[in-house]
């Protein structure tokens, strides 16, 4: 591993520049040496200056992803103004753009999946962090869930759309309203499923961390398990499992292929959940490379923009409460 | 014991019961996909199926060529873009805790871990498919190593962080200098968190096909042209599954089982590495 001649000439180099040059033997040798020693300095500096500039391109990189939308959304945001995002109709034909149906859209599918999927993640979080941490029957389990976060989401747009979607259709015929079977709610439903890993895994590693001291408190005063989590694990934890649960919500609303194949793809706002409709997500899949007008492009990329910053927004307070939680 | 103790062990023991049907109640989704896919996939593989391009509607027969050889050559120069890029990033983020450009550069790479694909999608037609003329595989390929960096970033700079300074401290007093000590020292200690965070890169990566719709675009045909549109695939699978032809459907099943195993195999290798060397990721 370690390259020692070259190591070992750099030792008595650095002997002979604090004064003992007598010793070296031929003078020619030293000229070698100094040149060897520049060039070690010249490529540690350049490898140190590489590091930097790999951390200033990040900083670039998400400036430039900011920039571009911004830039690239202009048209829209001029012609259109801020009542894009309130406008009741989205139609490309006769020129109007309202954003709202997707807006509905996107927060209908998003937090129905997230209420679906909040007992689920929260009672993996409570079986892997408190009742059974160790075991293989866990092990198994943790990484299982952990697997539903690596599927790719076109595969659960495909077996949503084969396996789901009948299912849902003939709950509609059951409660007698429109058999679509795409809509709103299939989406959700294939999103509860994906989203479920992420709050699940923050959740197990914050109910693991809960003072045992406080636990063992509570039981020598006669508390039962279930009083235990109720008044000691899940007000501790309260804040970490909430960063999950938004860490969630931040994949649900930029995921975009599984929902723009189950949701039904009309811009029309739902009626019920059980409606077809769009989210932003899944409209700039399906429309941005149709788009033939300036302004119809960039509405699409201004949506983008919006879902940019929404996920920026929601992502970094996530971190910043399981930063404080760990810190605390 | 009073009623009111026997009560409260009760629900304690309800609520016990309810976690448990609820915990597992979750792997019921992925078996059933698993199942499925399989039970579907499986009869529409072989040998024909990969290796020759698909037919037109109307012709039965046809497979997956463009789209695995789309695929590889896709995730392949992204990795050759971001690997070396995601490592030295990691490695300056290890090495410079304290200081406000490593802080702004963190933030910055946990604002790229949440970025939507659908808008790396964008940003990377509007980096490179516009000024290139044209849908290309390279700008896909941009757009996936751009999703793959902060994976990257962020399992080099935690295994790192694990190393002890004795290790750094140890070959800095035999005078190393700073690049062979991290290239030759610290880099080949962690090499195996940096090898797993890579693999589990490109599995989240592989299936993705937001970020190619308008990048890589789709091709039926064999291409291995990267500045030419190219298929992949997640594309295929998408194009297929939501066209209206049952040939077309066939096909996307088996792509659909030969991508789930691949991006499965991918996962649970870097199981078994973490496991093996012990890393915490």
């Amino acid at each position: 591993m370690l390259d020692t001649p070259a190591e070992n000439n750099m030792l008595t180099l650095s002997d002979g520049s604090l004064g003992v040059i007598g010793s070296v033997k031929t003078p020619v040798n030293v000229g070698q040496k100094v040149k060897r020693l520049y060039r070690q300095i010249r490529t540690e500096n350049i490898f140190k200056r590489m590091l930097v500039l790999m951390g200033i391109l990040m900083i670039l990189l998400v400036l430039g992803i900011l920039l571009t939308l911004i830039v690239e959304s202009m048209p829209s945001i001029k012609a259109l103004g801020a009542k894009y995002l309130w406008g009741k109709t989205w139609d490309p034909v006769q020129d109007i753009y309202g954003a709202y149906p997707f807006l509905l859209g996107t927060l209908l599918t998003s937090f129905l999946a997230l209420v679906i999927s909040i007992p689920f993640s929260v009672a993996i979080a409570i079986f892997l962090g408190e009742y059974y941490p160790k075991g293989w029957l866990p092990d198994f389990l943790k990484n299982t869930v952990e697997l539903i976060a690596a599927v790719p989401s076109v595969i659960y747009g495909f077996w949503g759309l084969a396996v789901l979607v009948p299912l849902v259709r003939s709950l509609e015929i059951k409660l007698g309203i429109d058999p679509y079977g795409v809509g709103i709610f299939s989406s959700a439903l294939i999103l509860a499923v994906m989203i479920i890993p992420y709050a699940a895994s923050l959740g197990r590693s914050v109910i693991q961390m809960v003072p045992s001291a406080l636990k063992e408190g509570a039981y020598s005063l006669g508390a039962t398990r279930w009083e235990v989590i109720r008044h000691i694990i899940i007000p501790y934890t309260k804040s970490g499992l909430f960063a999950g649960i938004l860490l969630s919500l931040g994949r649900a609303l930029g995921e975009t292929m599984a929902v723009t194949m189950v949701i039904g793809n009309t811009s029309i706002i739902p009626k019920n959940i059980f409606a077809p409709g769009n989210t932003m997500a899944s409209v700039i899949a399906n429309e941005f490379t149709e788009a033939d007008k300036p302004v119809y492009l960039s509405a699409l990329i201004e949506l983008g923009l919006v879902l940019f910053l929404v996920t920026v927004v929601i992502n970094m307070i996530g971190k910043r409460v399981i930063s404080r939680f760990t810190n605390d | 014991m009073g009623a009111n103790v026997k009560y409260r062990i009760g629900k304690s023991r309800a609520f016990q019961g309810l976690v448990i049907v609820l915990a597992f109640s979750c792997i019921i989704p992925l078996f059933a996909i698993l199942f499925f896919i399989i039970k579907a996939g499986i009869t529409k593989i072989n040998w024909h199926f990969l290796i020759s391009i698909p037919k037109p509607v109307g012709e039965t027969g046809g497979g997956i060529a463009n789209a695995l050889l789309g695929t590889c050559i896709i995730i392949v120069v992204a990795a050759i873009i971001a690997i070396p890029v995601g490592i030295m990033c990691g490695i300056y983020l290890s090495e410079n805790k304290k200081s406000k450009l490593a802080y702004w550069s963190r933030l910055c790479v946990d604002i790229l871990q949440g970025v939507p694909s659908i808008v790396m999608g964008i940003v990377a037609y509007f980096w490179l498919v516009k000024p290139l003329g044209g849908f290309s595989a390279l700008s896909g390929s941009v757009a996936l190593a751009i999703m793959m960096l902060p994976i990257v970033i962020r399992s080099t700079e935690e295994t790192l962080k694990l190393l002890p300074d004795s290790l750094k401290e140890a070959a800095f007093a035999l005078g190393m200098p700073f690049h062979r000590v991290i290239l030759k020292v610290i880099v080949p200690c962690g090499i195996s968190g940096i090898l797993s965070g890579v693999i589990l890169s490109v599995a989240r990566v592989a299936g993705e096909t937001a970020p190619l719709l308008f990048t890589a675009f789709g091709n039926p045909y064999l291409s291995a042209n990267v500045l030419k549109p190219m298929h992949s695939l997640p594309l295929l699978i998408f194009n297929y599954a939501t066209s209206p032809y049952n040939d077309w459907h066939d096909l996307a099943w088996g792509a659909s089982l030969i991508l789930l195993v691949f991006v499965l195999l991918l996962n649970i290798s870097t199981k078994l590495i973490t496991k093996r060397w012990k890393v915490q990721l």
